[in-house]
């Protein structure tokens, strides 16, 4: 032990400028988008899926259901976006119950990183993954005959809100993803609770043939609204007739709206969720 | 050997609900030497080792790490860190290169020295072949010396690794070692948690025996064993045919003899290398010709039994059969 005291050599650390949160996050991104470049069958829940599911309620199912003053398939595209959408949360909360489970999210805490960067970077390429598959859903809406028929800005804002709806669901998955243990325990959990939330909504019918109470339900869902927004927007289908709910009679205030109210309860949630995790 | 302490803890405590997974723990490991924290499975080991690394936070108590303390100043004691935790945390899906790049750029270091620090640590940990290749096609010894790669990065000059060779093979392990063993004579000060009482007897200066959240005992290895009891002289025979003589002469001037039936080898108590040249000397007077003669002190496995076997309760038992044994 004496005789090695002087071939230490602490001269030679490299420099070290701990990253700010921004670059720290978009390092987290480029290793998150790797993932996804080398195993692209990650992206297949939100690609090959969603359009067997287009492909299905276009063809199979469409047929059977009325769309209100519109092409069905025209009343379905924005109903299968937001349900892409939604999905984000399910790929951020099963990202995270990894990284956690093996150990990911304790190597970085381990280094002179910005606390935040492992949710940051994860919610990002989440919203990236997600918007992968909105763009495919695109392309084959143009495909079997969907169009943006309002305009480019309409067009856009439809599009912004279907992110700013992610984002908001992103905190229920970064909850979950703290909260449990597996990967396979939230897969469970997060489709018990999207099917329902992406079903029993407007997104594959319209609601007028619902039981009353049913229907109430599915217009205050705010996969609903956010469906009723981006078709009115895109010029997919008419305005909610005058007895439908009051969220569907304002459905780009009321998308708006849930975005901030779901990320205002989510938001302290999964914070504290991932701090009280990681504190262990 | 009076070099400042690279790490501290301070009567470090750590409460999950009702179990005291930490109830009391300190120690001083002095810089360039080695601390092995020594402990059945559920002992505290991996605990410690977390909040000492800012990845937990203590129920009371602290710690310093390179003179900086854990609670007050996290970003200072990370940057005097390394850690290889239990799990080799290496991401399967990059690459091993891209994996030091990705540490690389967390740390904040420059492009150039990452690029020049990988081709440096592959080469040591002999990777290079496989640099280019997904992790997760490496074998279980490839992605510990990766693991250990990444947490050498950014040079630091602590390195805490928990549990570095579980799972491994015997080969890789002594490849381990042997790494593990240049970067102490380098300078780097070690604090490894094991089951293996040999990979502490091996590696470290200092033991620290840890045992339901608190420190059993401390010392040295040689140390330890001495706690644990005496000495013995073995004396391997050339020819089975002198076993019973060879008893003979050894009851005359040791005790506890003990002859193994059907080999050449014959044990005795011995207080240390007096007993031994004694033994030798009747033996060369006597024309016996022997192999071998050798003290042997008790093993670590030895002190862990001794030790933890003060406190007789059922369940330490069960312990001991499940845990306390090394391979």
């Amino acid at each position: 032990m004496t005789t090695v005291q002087a071939t230490r050599a602490p001269a030679t650390r490299p420099p070290i400028s701990p990253p700010s949160l921004l670059r720290a996050s978009s390092t987290i991104v480029w290793r998150n988008l790797l993932h996804i470049r080398r195993m692209p069958e990650m992206l297949l829940d939100v690609t090959v899926q969603s359009v067997m599911f287009v492909l299905l309620f276009a063809y199979v199912f469409g047929g059977a259901i009325a769309a209100p003053g519109a092409d069905y398939k025209e009343f379905l595209l924005p109903g299968i976006m937001v349900q892409t959408m939604v999905f984000s949360s399910a790929i951020v909360a099963m990202g995270l119950t990894n990284d956690l489970q093996k150990g990911f999210v304790d190597r970085f805490k381990s280094l002179p990183v910005p606390r935040p960067a492992v949710l940051v970077g994860r919610s990002i390429s989440s919203l990236i993954h997600s918007s992968i598959g909105v763009a495919v859903m695109a392309v084959t809406g143009l495909l079997i005959g969907w169009r943006v028929r309002n305009g480019v800005v309409s067009g856009v804002l439809a599009f912004l809100l279907l992110l700013l709806f992610g984002f908001a669901l992103i905190w229920l998955g970064i909850w979950v993803g703290s909260l449990m243990r597996t990967v396979e325990a939230v897969q469970g959990f997060m489709f018990t609770v999207m099917f329902p939330l992406t079903f029993v909504a407007n997104t594959f019918v319209p609601t007028e043939s619902m039981p009353a109470w049913l229907r109430a339900v599915s217009e205050w869902n705010p996969v609903s609204a956010i469906t009723q927004a981006c078709r009115e927007l895109w010029g997919n289908g008419p305005a909610a007739g005058a007895d439908a709910a009051w969220p569907l009679q304002h459905p780009i205030l009321v998308s708006i709206g849930w975005s901030v109210v779901l990320t205002a309860i989510f938001a302290p949630l999964a914070v504290s969720a991932f701090r009280r995790r990681s504190r262990d | 050997m009076n070099a400042a302490p690279a790490v501290e803890a301070i009567d470090l405590v750590k409460h999950f609900g009702e179990t005291r997974a930490v109830d009391g723990v300190s120690f001083v490991v002095p810089e360039g030497s080695v601390l092995g924290l020594l402990g059945p499975n559920g002992a505290g080991k991996t605990t410690l080792v977390r909040m000492l690394t800012t990845l937990s936070v203590p129920t009371s108590g602290t710690g310093r790490v390179a003179g900086f303390d854990i609670l007050r100043q996290p970003t200072e004691v990370r940057r005097s860190l390394g850690l290889t935790g239990q799990a080799a945390t290496v991401d399967e899906i990059l690459t091993g290169r891209e994996n030091l790049k990705l540490i690389g750029s967390l740390y904040g270091l420059p492009k150039k020295y990452v690029r020049e620090a990988t081709e440096r640590l592959f080469a040591r940990f002999d990777l290079l072949d496989a640099a280019d290749r997904m992790a997760k096609t490496y074998s279980g010894g490839m992605r510990r010396r990766l693991d250990l790669a990444v947490s050498l990065l950014a040079a630091p000059p602590i390195l805490f690794l928990d549990e570095p060779t579980t799972g491994l093979d015997p080969q890789s392990r002594s490849g381990l070692w042997a790494v593990l063993r240049e970067l102490v004579s380098e300078g780097t000060t070690l604090v490894l948690t094991t089951q293996y009482l040999e990979e502490a007897d091996h590696l470290a200066d200092e033991i620290v025996v840890v045992d339901k959240g608190r420190v059993i005992a401390a010392g040295t290895p040689t140390q330890l064993k001495d706690q644990a009891g005496r000495a013995s002289v073995v004396v391997t025979l050339t020819h089975a045919a002198d076993l019973d003589r060879a008893a003979q002469l050894m009851e005359s001037c040791c005790q506890e003899v003990h002859v193994e039936p059907g080999s050449r080898r014959l044990t005795a108590q011995a207080g240390g290398l007096g007993d031994m040249t004694r033994i030798a000397a009747v033996f060369e007077t006597s024309g016996i010709e022997l192999d071998d003669l050798g003290l042997t002190r008790p093993s670590l496995d030895d002190v862990f039994l001794h030790l933890t076997g003060h406190r007789a309760e059922a369940e330490d038992a069960a312990d001991l059969t499940n845990e306390g044994v090394t391979p």
